[in-house]
């Protein structure tokens, strides 16, 4: 097939000088582009409010999704549960009386904790989350792992918060339009979460690989004390999560740490809670240093916190 | 003439007679089915790796193939912004690559300008390949070799994929040409 002949210019200056303008325009487009590329590769949340306006516009459509895909879960769910269901319930019912008695112990636990923490004069820090949200979509074709939520700048949700599902960490919301919000994912390759052990002590790193597991790096050199299977959960260093919140659990052990599986999934999560930046105090007074004297910090052990602006690149 | 055969004064666009195509639809289809395209992907929760080839650039790419001339050599520029707003990608690749990619498929096709599908799928596939590597290298994040494996198939789904959307772009092709206004 050969193009249309009316899109050859021949004699005709008109045609000639529209098809120059086309060419032009082109240009001018490519020009364009790279300049605002490596604009906001520089900066980027420069273009984060005409983004937020975008996601605002199609985070309706997500919900709608989000609902859709929450049915089919369910349903799926239902058909797969009438297979074995009498072996299931038998088991089923085990746990939960295994489970009834741990849950005795925690309360006596707990009330010990609280008698513990009053001999200290600790006050208990209870974090009322923001806002409640349904994660309605997600950057799927790019390599970056963003996803939407549906409550924003109006719910009161900021950069910076954490965002947690029952069952551990999501990601910290990116940037935030009116109805909606970018959320970065633990899986994002760009993103580092400081975490420990929940048995002991052990310090750690998880970043995302962008495959969807985490890398957690040790802070302390020497022998690994990490095994499979061990839990981590978030330390509370820097500031932004409350300590304690499920991150991974280890599913390989390389020399300086582990390769961990994510615990809460957002593929398979319908709601999520945006939190309170834990220490928020801390974190302003961080920032503000950083003002002041903006020097890059060389070890990530001795930063505890990024400031706002460097969400992207750091934590 | 009815009677010997119903569909004697129509084609495939419909009635010949007394109707014409809604010039609104006949601009406005391509635009929109591409920044629908761009959309669509965004309704996916992708939490471990990317799902979907960019189906905003391949819609792009394919009507670009299936009707040449339609889309001004220009419209990569503000498609492509529409693009960077959802996709994640940092704002201003896709006005880069998709204006880059309108320009090599106007220097192609004065190059050869007899070309049929099979030649059609390996310009789009060879241009999709490309697109999907760049766009990985200025993501903003910085390229682990995990990343570049879990992409992969996303670069083999954009080359399978194009014959199904060029195939869908001819039926909203017909669709566009349609004679759906009536003429009093």
């Amino acid at each position: 097939m050969a193009p249309p002949s009316s899109r050859r210019s021949g004699f005709s200056k008109k045609a000639q000088y529209s098809l120059f303008t086309g060419y032009l325009l082109a240009c001018a487009g490519v020009l364009l582009g790279f300049g605002l590329l490596a604009l906001s590769l520089w900066q980027p949340g420069a273009f984060s409010t005409l983004r937020g306006a975008a996601t605002d516009v199609v985070a309706p459509a997500g919900e709608v999704g989000a609902v859709t895909r929450a049915g089919t879960q369910g349903f799926f769910a239902g058909i797969a549960g009438y297979f074995n269901a009498g072996m299931q319930n038998n088991e089923l019912r085990r746990e939960v009386e295994i489970a009834r008695i741990r849950l005795a112990e925690a309360d006596a636990v707990k009330a010990e904790n609280q008698r513990l923490k009053g001999l200290l004069g600790l006050s208990e820090a209870e974090s009322k989350p923001i806002a409640v949200a349904r994660l309605v979509g997600s950057t799927a074709t790019s390599g970056r792992r963003h996803a939407y939520i549906s409550a924003g700048a109006n719910d009161g949700v900021q950069p910076g918060m954490p965002v947690v599902s029952e069952r551990g960490v999501i990601g910290r919301v990116l940037e935030t339009g009116r109805n909606s919000a970018r959320v970065l994912l633990l899986t994002d390759s760009e993103s580092v979460l400081p975490v420990r052990r929940a048995a002991d002590n052990v310090i750690a790193f998880a970043e995302g690989r962008g495959d969807g597991l985490l890398r957690i790096r040790l802070v302390n050199l020497g022998v690994n004390p990490l095994k499979v299977g061990d839990l981590m959960v978030t330390s509370g260093a820097g500031g932004y999560y409350r300590p304690g919140v499920a991150v991974a659990v280890i599913a390989k052990i390389i020399p300086d740490g582990g390769i961990a599986q994510l615990i809460a999934e957002p593929g398979a999560t319908n709601y999520v809670a945006v939190e309170p930046i834990a220490q928020a105090a801390a974190v302003e007074a961080l920032d503000a240093a950083e003002q002041l004297s903006p020097k890059p910090s060389a070890s990530p052990s001795s930063k505890p916190a990024p400031s706002p602006a460097a969400l992207e690149t750091v934590d | 003439m009815e009677r010997l055969d119903p569909r004697a004064r129509s084609d495939i666009y419909g009635s010949r007679i007394n109707r014409a195509p809604s010039p609104l639809r006949a601009r406005s289809v391509p635009y929109i089915t591409i920044m629908l395209g761009s959309v669509v992907p965004v309704l996916l929760i992708a939490d471990l790796m990317p799902l979907t080839p960019s189906l905003g650039f391949l819609m792009l790419l394919a009507w670009r193939m299936v009707r040449p001339g339609l889309l001004p050599l220009w419209a990569g520029a503000p498609l492509g912004a529409f693009d960077d707003l959802v996709s994640g990608q940092p704002f201003g690749s896709a006005i880069l690559l998709w204006s880059l990619a309108m320009i090599a498929i106007e220097i192609i096709e004065t190059r050869f300008p007899w070309r049929g599908f099979w030649q059609d799928w390996f310009t789009a596939s060879t241009i999709a390949v490309i697109y999907w590597l760049v766009s990985l290298l200025v993501s903003g994040a910085s390229l682990t070799p995990e990343m570049l494996l879990v992409a992969l198939p996303q670069a083999l789904l954009s080359v399978l994929l194009y014959p199904i959307i060029a195939r869908l772009v001819a039926g909203l092709d017909r669709f566009r040409l349609a004679r759906a206004r009536k003429l009093d």
